[in-house]
């Protein structure tokens, strides 16, 4: 059976990239915000400036609509695993659920236990435990991307498991399933990722801000700590994703080829393809621009290493290559990018016109989504190479898939875009205009700038809890 | 050890479950009586006794999900096939519900929009939960380790009366703790709710529990049978004695005790279905032993959940503490 012309299990793949490719954005953006925040209270207890507390403030806001929006995506994909993977599930399940279980115990519940107390408890607890909240939601979102990434890095490089007569993969050493090969490259990797997300979405605004306003007190700060962010970490996550793709070359080495668009071995030195358009069929790359031996340089630091074309695997164990190859240019392509605008910002801040650069503030507004596309990209580049498998080399994606019928998935999947779209974009329409307020004092009056009050004053002095308004309806 | 283990686990399940009915149970059922109160100063206090804490009395619900893959994964891969539909309905509601919270606040012009999904999504997601117990109640069909039925299995007239027991269960936890967070209008109000609705849950309970003996024979079995109804017998005398304590808290004017009456309904109807069920985790087909992962995830989850859960209770047990008492209406202006 099939709909709308796609097999069950085609739908079921296109329903998990679509609401994990969602879920995703939010704590890409969430999980930088939390330390942000961290980091604005801290600065603002340690020195009193006023300024911190208002980004603090401006901020929170923002934070507070994406993480609710992170949760509820986040609810879907827990239970997307056995409406469409329960194959997978019954076989990985027990050791791909310990580390969710693990995420859930221990990070699910510290953010959601901290947040409210975090986002409108300060007057009600005190400075102390104020911060202490804050730090637990920000370490929150860390420990929930230590798991995922584990449990992810499992599903690339299986390690420490046996399989029993039923196909079910038997925990054997949890330490080993862990700290599988590929999972300290890929954490780091991808909270750095999120980390430059925020730098770059706060640059953007701090940037818009200054282009209205350049003395606006808290644009600058934020503009300024988001350049320090992207002039320090990009080279850093550059370097990083060099390990890591060495990291794939010794693991996964198909997905390399695919992310090269190599389909022949190239035994004295790969050249690296700049462009081109991989032809699974035809296995050749066309219309291809080549630098010769630069890709055995990068990938095996040798002018003549030997790179492994896609034609050395069967073709039912070869991943598709356009798709890796298109979305790991564009990481790569964006990741370049960032390094110049934290080099240019380096720049203006040593000539002392950080604050005065209207061209640099304009391309920083323009790279404000940068770092969502490239985490997507990057994930679509390590996913989608790491097909036929959901399991590496272990379980195939076609025996994982859920026994429904492919009606009832393109049906779920039809409603899963309709709501997202209208649900989530209506979101990121509030996210903008949250994002558009300058910066500026603490205004009482401002009734869409608070979120909901959190608090339920019986205490005295509770009515100042949110000097920046619950709701103000005058 | 090894049936320990799964044992064990099936009991923390199990509770983590129940955290998250009757926890989100009331967050939904103010979601659910939303019609009730037109005024958006009623509603944004309304949302607001709950706001600090909706976001982890949801958590639970995460729990059970990822929690049943991690330690019972044959018994997730088999429910989840077979509640398709209600399961993508509910996280679909859940959305709705979820994101409507921060939502409402950020305009004034689609404020009643958002105050829709709020009502459509708590409803719909209280309903699919009820639809999905009864759907598993009647069992669904197996064949080796997967699910062998259709797509539409799920939806009889069983399922659906335990779909609006939820649903009004679910209202009422979230009248009765109106009653308990608000004062004035809306908490005299909430009381008056929370007389039919009572009304109607008993009338519902009871319907649900006369027909579910008649459903499998090991039901009938368990309620009926000498000398295990002996101790199922205790199970409707508790009902009874909280269904007293119920409407006597809403004739007396009480603010706790019809909250946490309607609690007791909630756990003493768990309790009877758990001793329907067990030692099942799908009734008639998988026994939790047979559901259990291998011993070693088993073993390595428990020994943190032994050290989290009680942490997690205890933070969250402060944060309730630190948002305790009535809501002020008047919060916010000054």
């Amino acid at each position: 059976m099939t709909f709308l012309g796609l097999e069950a299990e085609m739908l079921a793949r296109l329903q998990f990239a679509f609401t994990v490719s969602f879920h995703f954005l939010f704590p890409a953006f969430s999980i930088g915000t939390a330390s942000y925040l961290a980091v604005l209270n801290a600065l603002w207890l340690w020195k009193r400036d006023q300024a911190y507390l208002k980004l603090f403030e401006y901020w929170k806001t923002i934070f507070a609509v994406t993480f609710a929006m992170g949760v509820v995506s986040g609810i879907v994909m827990s239970y997307q695993f056995g409406t469409n993977w329960s194959a997978f599930s019954d076989k990985a399940g027990p050791v791909i659920g310990p580390l969710m279980g693990y995420e859930v115990l221990t990070a699910f519940f510290l953010e959601a236990g901290f947040l409210g107390i975090a986002l409108f408890g300060r007057k009600r607890v005190g400075d102390t435990a104020h911060m202490v909240a804050v730090a637990m939601v920000a370490i929150g979102t860390l420990i929930s991307a230590t798991w995922i990434t584990a449990a992810n890095s499992w599903m690339h490089t299986p390690a420490g498991f046996s399989i029993d007569a039923n196909g079910v993969f038997v925990p054997e050493d949890w330490w080993r399933i862990i700290f599988n090969p590929s999972f300290p490259y890929r954490m780091t990797h991808t909270v750095m990722a999120a980390f430059l997300t925020t730098a770059f979405a706060v640059g953007a605004v701090g940037a818009w801000h200054l282009l209205k306003d350049r003395t606006n007190h808290q644009a600058r700060i934020m503009f300024s700590m988001a350049m320090w962010m992207a002039a320090i970490v990009t080279p850093i996550q550059i370097f990083v994703g060099d390990l890591h793709g060495l990291n794939t070359l010794k693991h996964q080495p198909a997905k390399i080829a695919a992310m090269e668009g190599h389909y022949e071995t190239h035994k004295d030195g790969a050249p690296l393809v700049l462009f081109g358009i991989p032809d699974d069929e035809a296995e050749t790359t066309r219309y291809a621009v080549e630098v010769p031996k630069l890709g055995s340089l990068i990938l095996t630091h040798e002018l003549n290493g030997e790179i492994k074309g896609l034609k050395e695997w069967p073709r039912d164990q070869r991943p598709p290559a356009l798709m890796p190859f298109i979305t790991f240019r564009i990481m790569v392509g964006l990741g370049f990018l960032m390094l110049g605008v934290g080099l240019w910002s380096l720049w203006a801040r040593w000539k002392g016109n950080l604050y005065d650069t209207p061209w640099l503030h304009r391309v920083a507004v323009a790279m404000g989504g940068s770092g969502f596309v490239a985490v997507l990209a990057g994930w679509y580049t390590t996913e989608v190479g790491r097909q036929p498998w959901t399991v590496y080399g272990q379980l195939r994606t076609a025996e994982s898939l859920s026994p429904v019928s492919a009606p009832a998935v393109g049906t779920s999947l039809l409603i899963f875009i309709a709501v997202y779209f209208v649900v989530f974009g209506v979101g990121v329409y509030y996210l903008l205009k949250l994002m558009r307020r300058p910066p500026t004092p603490l205004d009482t009056d401002r009734e869409l700038d608070a979120g909901p009050i959190r608090t339920a004053g019986i205490m005295p002095g509770a009515a100042q809890d949110h000097p920046i308004g619950g709701r103000h309806g005058h | 050890m090894d049936i320990d283990l799964s044992f064990v686990w099936a009991g923390i399940i199990a509770f983590a479950v129940l955290a998250y009915v009757v926890l989100d149970g009331f967050d939904l059922g103010i979601g659910i009586v939303f019609p009730f109160f037109r005024k958006r100063r009623d509603r944004d206090v309304m949302t607001n006794s709950i706001a600090p804490v909706w976001d982890g009395n949801e958590t639970w619900l995460v729990l059970g999900g990822g929690g049943l893959m991690a330690v019972f994964p044959l018994a997730y891969a088999i429910i989840m096939p077979a509640l398709y539909m209600p399961i993508i309905l509910m996280l679909v509601s859940l959305i709705f519900r979820g994101v409507a919270f921060e939502f409402r606040w950020r305009t004034h012009h689609e404020s009643h929009l958002w105050d829709f999904g709020f009502w459509i999504g708590s409803s719909v997601a209280a309903l699919m939960q009820g639809i999905s117990l009864g759907a598993l109640v009647q069992g669904v069909a197996v064949q080796g380790r997967q699910y062998a039925g259709g797509w539409w299995d799920w939806l009889t007239p069983f399922s659906i009366l335990t779909g609006i027991a939820v649903l009004v269960g679910y209202a009422l936890l979230g009248v009765t703790w109106l009653n308990l967070k608000t004062s004035g209008e809306i908490q005299s109000r909430s009381a008056k709710l929370a007389r039919p609705l009572s009304v109607a849950l008993l009338a519902l309970i009871g319907a649900v529990s006369l027909w579910t003996p008649f459903i499998n024979e090991i039901y009938f079995e368990r309620w009926f049978g000498w000398p295990t109804a002996f101790f199922s017998s205790f199970v409707p005398l508790l009902l009874a004695l909280c269904a007293f304590a119920l409407w006597h808290g809403l004739t007396h004017g009480k603010h706790l005790q019809p909250f946490l009456s309607a609690l007791g309904l909630f756990v003493l109807s768990f309790a009877g279905l758990g001793i329907s069920f067990y030692p099942y985790m799908i009734p008639g087909v998988l026994t939790i032993k047979d559901a259990a992962a291998p011993e070693s995830s088993l073993k390595f989850l428990l020994v943190g959940a032994a050290v989290l859960i009680p942490m997690i209770l205890t933070y969250t047990a402060y944060a309730y503490w630190v948002f305790r008492g009535k809501v002020d209406p008047h919060e916010g202006y000054h």
